[in-house]
């Protein structure tokens, strides 16, 4: 510890830069959201969003350089009592909170609001590579070491469901990324994603035609797997898999009307159709694609965009902040932006393959794929390739809590990251 | 191992980095349809209405003008309404048409207003303004109403009402969209264009909820209404107003005009209606009420009314008579060897004794030197080349044509001639004899009151008339028609109406007309008995004054009252009187004439039997042309047997009906 340089000389600037970006770009959106012609408010007004959100900006300055000044090790030494305390926040909010847009999840401070639930996903992604620290765990092998990151995930996406904010929970399926990074059997994902494609499928085709589509692909496999392989005793396996894909198929109708809530249903069937109700739940997905579709190749001209402005576009500022940047800047802007958020992940990918310890960099995918997560979901259901669901783009949308949540997730990685020419590694 | 999962998650990464970015190029640069969903998303073609122009009398009194009445519009979506029993008082509907009103709004759109009230009137809009704090969703539209300064001239200048589907359908331009308001009739149809002024259009940018949120592009594509043009008559609403009170009760027409000019001073047509309250949000019921009714207010009797001219005929003869030179200012004839019979009167030893007297026999001589002026040896080629000749000469006076009258469906008349009568007789089947009660103005000639107050003009102006017209100019600049501008020639010389002129001074001072003459005024004038098949004779006067500066030509026709002298002259009289010198001395007359009431000897016309009415037509076709000149049903759609034909008795005034919505 003696030797600690300045905390600026090793701090990753690439990716400090990135979030800068994204902040001032976001903020600039936000402004151009909410501008209204009519009632000129300044853009630091703090009547409006844009002037709230610089105070957010400003604020998360702060958090920021409190968590560069804090010892890295406060960190993974508090892990779990971070994450105690976040639950604790989870079980007030669901007694004293108010309510939002039909969730009871904001904890109310004077004028400002403060969203628990935000903060959950640091507690988690805290609590979990702390967790997984242990040497002894071991993903591909044993499967009850897989209980206790069950049980840390399960109890706040608990407490978060029964405040009704369903959006939060989902990006708990991020953690799936640093699962099978630290050796979940890859088959687990796979089976996800072909789980999620058979449903969407179902619905678009005749369910006996994909159930005899299926049969014939378990038949060439089993016919061919031999060949190709050399190896054997794949046979009941591939039958049984194709059963259970038959199964789903089967059961997708049972899923989506008993399991599902209608809104849920209904964001699902306006993902495949949009027409089929567009002036209810397909109403969002078509004048976002129209807003970020009239942007064309360089848009409309900052403060110039009709559909966002006119609030054609609901949520404008938080969940629908990317259709501003299409609208506005055009097919230039999107680039940029999810340019950014692809280098961003990248990097801190790399970020996190180069700590020594094994905390660090279960940590830093975490922090990775929580943000891919909801890069992928946000930006997605803008451009009616995701059902809608109500999750912010990080360092985009407006909100104190998002900001606060995804600056101080990412600082703690790039302090610990910072520091990472001074720790032994122990994994 | 495990590190080298770190490629499959940065591609995992990047490979949906790459799906979004081909997808936002796809719906951004390669599919244009979206571009354009989002212009008529949000900017909005909204259109001004301009104040349609205003009409002013002779002397620059307001005769129509406009009054800002406010529209009420519901959001659905945004009401709020704790006591909608309230509401429904204050607003003047029924708890039903409310709940109508509202269910038709919310089923056009929650979220855009719509129309719920309209033309409430300033003081209905000040009391309801009161109780709309109470509640939310309502707001209201300023839009303009036709006014009228006096409750008369109501067909002269028509009425504006929706367009109707027929007409937007029809329109060559198009110009008028559904819920626009055009001239229906009068002045109103006719200067339609000149009066609506020139629509505006602004492009405006509105949020989702059809909201205004400013001008689009600052407002560059934007052009301003322009007001309509205000119109000049010549009509005198004072005088208009008392040729009204004089024929009330009364079914008619009073036509004055100024020989000078052509220019129309009154236009009555009896029964009238108030004009206001076509011009109000109970157009419809009020007009149902006008087309139901059996004495046809709407039918504009100075124009489309036909009648015989009857002894007001006499004077063209006279005219044409001298012209042609078949008779000199001393020529007199005696009832003898004459088919047509006379009253008593002293012997007509000259044109205007004639005149004066009204004698049929000497008129039947006039007419038939005229048709045998050709000296023909057969009768039947000589009545067919006389009649063509005859015809022509009475054409100029615009008997049997339109004048050309600056309001709609002028009627034209008719005048015959040889081609007419063939048609019934065949060629050269007929002569003289068969149509010698042209002569004295029966037959079958049918003229309109206004055709006859321009020959009261063309006599006053020894020979020559303007085309009769209300309006004289148009706009700020007073721009004045052309064709208003002509002067059209009788081909009688000046010198060929001092005797018929003489003639019709006798008829007032001594004459037939000699009980409603006017201390102080030489009126020139002219008796008129028209013969009909439904009732008592029609009464009309013909008159100028003053005789050498004549400032008013005027036509009076009064129905079923009797001989020309008995109603038709005094309200003449009166009116002329009133006119030149602003007031009336003979009080007695003038109350007299303004409690005469004869609706009750008027005959509306009765839905005959279908069989009995085909029989009859025929067999007067094959006999002769005669036809019921002043049925009206004969050019008009039957109209059904009255329940209650004393219903409706001059100004029709209409009781206010309950506030119904829409």
């Amino acid at each position: 510890m003696a030797e600690s340089k300045p905390i600026t000389k090793n701090v990753d600037w690439m990716v400090v830069l990135i979030y800068i970006a994204c902040l001032i770009i976001g903020w600039l959106n936000i402004y151009a959201a909410v501008y209204n012609p009519e009632a000129h408010t300044s853009m630091f007004d703090l009547s409006n969003n844009a002037g709230k959100q610089l105070m957010w900006i400003g604020t998360a300055a702060l958090l920021i350089i409190c968590i560069l000044v804090i010892d890295y090790k406060f960190y993974e030494t508090f892990s779990f009592v971070i994450y105690a305390v976040v639950i604790f926040l989870l079980v007030v909010v669901l007694f004293a909170g108010s309510n939002i847009n039909g969730s009871r999840s904001w904890i109310k401070l004077g004028s400002f609001s403060l969203q628990p639930a935000e903060f959950s996903k640091l507690a988690i992604s805290l609590a979990i590579s702390k967790y997984l620290s242990d040497p002894a765990i071991s993903l591909n092998r044993r499967l009850k070491d897989y209980y206790p990151i069950m049980g840390v995930i399960a109890l706040p996406a608990f407490l978060i469901l029964l405040s009704n904010e369903t959006g939060s929970m989902l990006v708990f399926a991020s953690f799936a990324i640093v699962l099978y990074r630290e050796g979940m059997p890859g088959v687990i994902p796979a089976i996800g994603i072909i789980g999620a494609a058979l449903l969407i499928i179902t619905l678009l085709f005749v369910k006996w035609y994909i159930a005899g589509a299926i049969i014939v692909i378990a038949g060439l496999v089993i016919w061919l797997m031999p060949v190709m392989t050399r190896r054997r005793g794949g046979l009941w396996a591939t039958i049984i898999v194709a059963c259970v894909m038959i199964g789903i198929v089967f059961g997708v109708d049972f899923f989506m009307n008993n399991v599902l809530q209608k809104h849920q249903r209904g964001r699902i069937m306006v993902l495949l159709d949009p027409d089929s109700d567009p002036r209810g739940i397909g109403w969002n997905v078509i004048q976002s694609k129209i807003a970020i579709g009239s942007g064309g190749m360089t848009g409309k001209g900052f403060l110039q965009g009709t559909q966002t402005k006119f609030d054609f576009v609901p949520e404008q500022s938080t969940d629908f902040i990317f259709c501003t940047v299409g609208e506005e800047h055009g097919f230039l802007g999107t680039a940029i932006v999810v340019f950014l958020f692809v280098a961003l992940i990248s990097r801190l990918v790399v970020l996190a393959e180069r700590q020594r310890s094994r905390f660090a960099r279960v940590y830093g995918y975490c922090v990775a794929g929580i943000i891919f997560f909801h890069f992928l979901v946000n930006v997605g259901m803008t451009i009616g390739l995701m059902p809608v669901i109500g999750i912010p783009l990080p360092f985009f949308s407006y909100g104190g809590s998002s900001l606060w949540s995804f600056s101080v997730l990412l600082f703690i990685f790039l302090k610990i990251d910072a520091q990472r020419p001074f720790t032994l590694s122990r994994g | 191992m495990l590190e080298s999962r770190r490629f499959v998650i940065i591609g995992f990464f990047a490979l949906v980095g790459i799906i979004y970015l081909l997808r936002l190029f796809y719906l951004q640069v390669l599919d244009e349809s979206y571009s354009i969903e989002s212009s008529s998303n949000s900017i909005k073609r909204v259109t001004e209405i301009p104040f349609r122009g205003q009409i002013y009398d002779r002397y620059g009194k307001l005769i129509v003008y406009n009054t800002p009445v406010y529209d009420l519009l519901v959001t659905p979506s945004k009401v709020r309404m704790d006591d909608t029993l309230r509401f429904c008082q204050v607003v003047g509907i029924e708890r039903r048409d409310f709940d109508s009103l509202m269910n038709a709004a919310s089923t056009y759109s929650r979220m855009k207003p719509s129309l719920f009230l309209r033309q409430l009137s300033k003081e209905d809009f000040a009391s309801i303004q009161d109780i709309m704090v109470d509640y939310s969703g309502f707001e209201f539209a300023k839009s303009s109403l036709r006014t009228y300064t006096a409750p008369t001239l109501a067909n002269t200048l028509g009425y504006v009402s929706e367009i109707t589907k027929g007409q937007l359908e029809k329109q060559e331009e198009p110009y008028y969209r559904q819920g626009d308001y055009i001239g229906q009739s009068g002045v109103e149809r006719i200067y339609e264009d000149e009066l609506r002024g020139k629509r505006g259009t602004k492009f405006v940018m509105q949020n989702v909820a059809g909201v205004y949120k400013g001008p689009w592009k600052n407002g560059e594509l934007d052009t301003m209404a322009v007001a309509g043009e205000n119109l000049y008559s010549g009509l005198d609403l004072e005088v208009q107003q008392y040729a009204d009170s004089l024929m009330v009760n009364k079914v008619g027409s009073v036509v004055a005009i100024e020989p000078k000019t052509g220019q129309i001073i009154s236009m009555v047509s009896a029964p009238t209606y108030d004009p206001n309250i076509l011009a109000s949000r109970y157009f419809s019921k009020n007009f149902a009420a006008l087309v139901r009714n059996p004495y046809k207010p709407l039918f504009n009797r100075p124009v489309m009314a036909s009648y015989r001219p009857g002894s007001t005929f006499k004077l063209i003869q006279a005219l044409i008579g001298l012209q042609e030179g078949v008779i000199t200012p001393g020529s007199g004839f005696t009832h003898a060897n004459c088919p047509v019979g006379c009253h008593n009167h002293p012997a007509t030893s000259t044109v205007a004794l004639g005149v004066t007297h009204s004698c049929n026999p000497y008129f039947y001589n006039v007419f038939r030197r005229l048709i045998y002026k050709n000296n023909i040896k057969n009768t039947f080629k000589a009545s067919a080349v006389g009649l063509d000749a005859w015809h022509d000469d009475i054409a100029k006076f615009g008997i049997g044509q339109r004048l050309g009258i600056d309001l709609p469906s002028e009627y034209k008349g008719n005048l015959p001639n040889k081609k007419y009568y063939d048609r019934f007789y065949g060629e050269y089947r007929w002569k003289f004899s068969n149509i010698y009660s042209l002569s004295i103005g029966e037959g079958e000639l049918l003229i309109t009151p206004l055709k006859m107050a321009n020959v009261a003009a063309i006599i006053a102006n020894r020979g020559y008339f303007y085309t009769p017209h209300v309006i004289h100019a148009v706009g700020d600049k007073k721009t004045v028609k052309p064709e208003f501008l002509e002067r059209h020639e009788t081909g009688v010389e000046p010198h060929n109406f001092e005797p018929v002129i003489e003639g019709m001074i006798g008829a007032v001072e001594a004459g037939t007309a000699r009980r409603s003459r006017v201390e102080g005024i030489t009126i020139a004038g002219k008796t008129g008995t028209s013969q009909n098949k439904r009732g008592d004779d029609h009464s009309i006067f013909i008159a100028f004054a003053p005789v050498d500066d004549p400032k008013i030509a005027i036509a009076v026709f009064v129905e079923n009252a009797g001989a020309g002298g008995s109603a038709a002259a005094p309200i003449a009289n009166l009116i002329v009187e009133k006119y030149l010198s602003r007031k009336v001395t003979n009080k007695a007359l003038e109350e007299r004439m303004m409690k005469l009431d004869l609706m009750s000897k008027v005959v509306l016309p009765t839905t005959k039997k279908p069989d009995e009415a085909e029989t009859k037509k025929k067999t007067e076709e094959v006999k002769k042309p005669t036809g019921d000149p002043n049925d009206p049903s004969n050019r008009l759609p039957g109209t059904p047997h009255p329940a209650n034909p004393a219903a409706m008795r001059g100004p029709v005034t209409l009781p206010k009906q309950t506030p119904k919505a829409l």
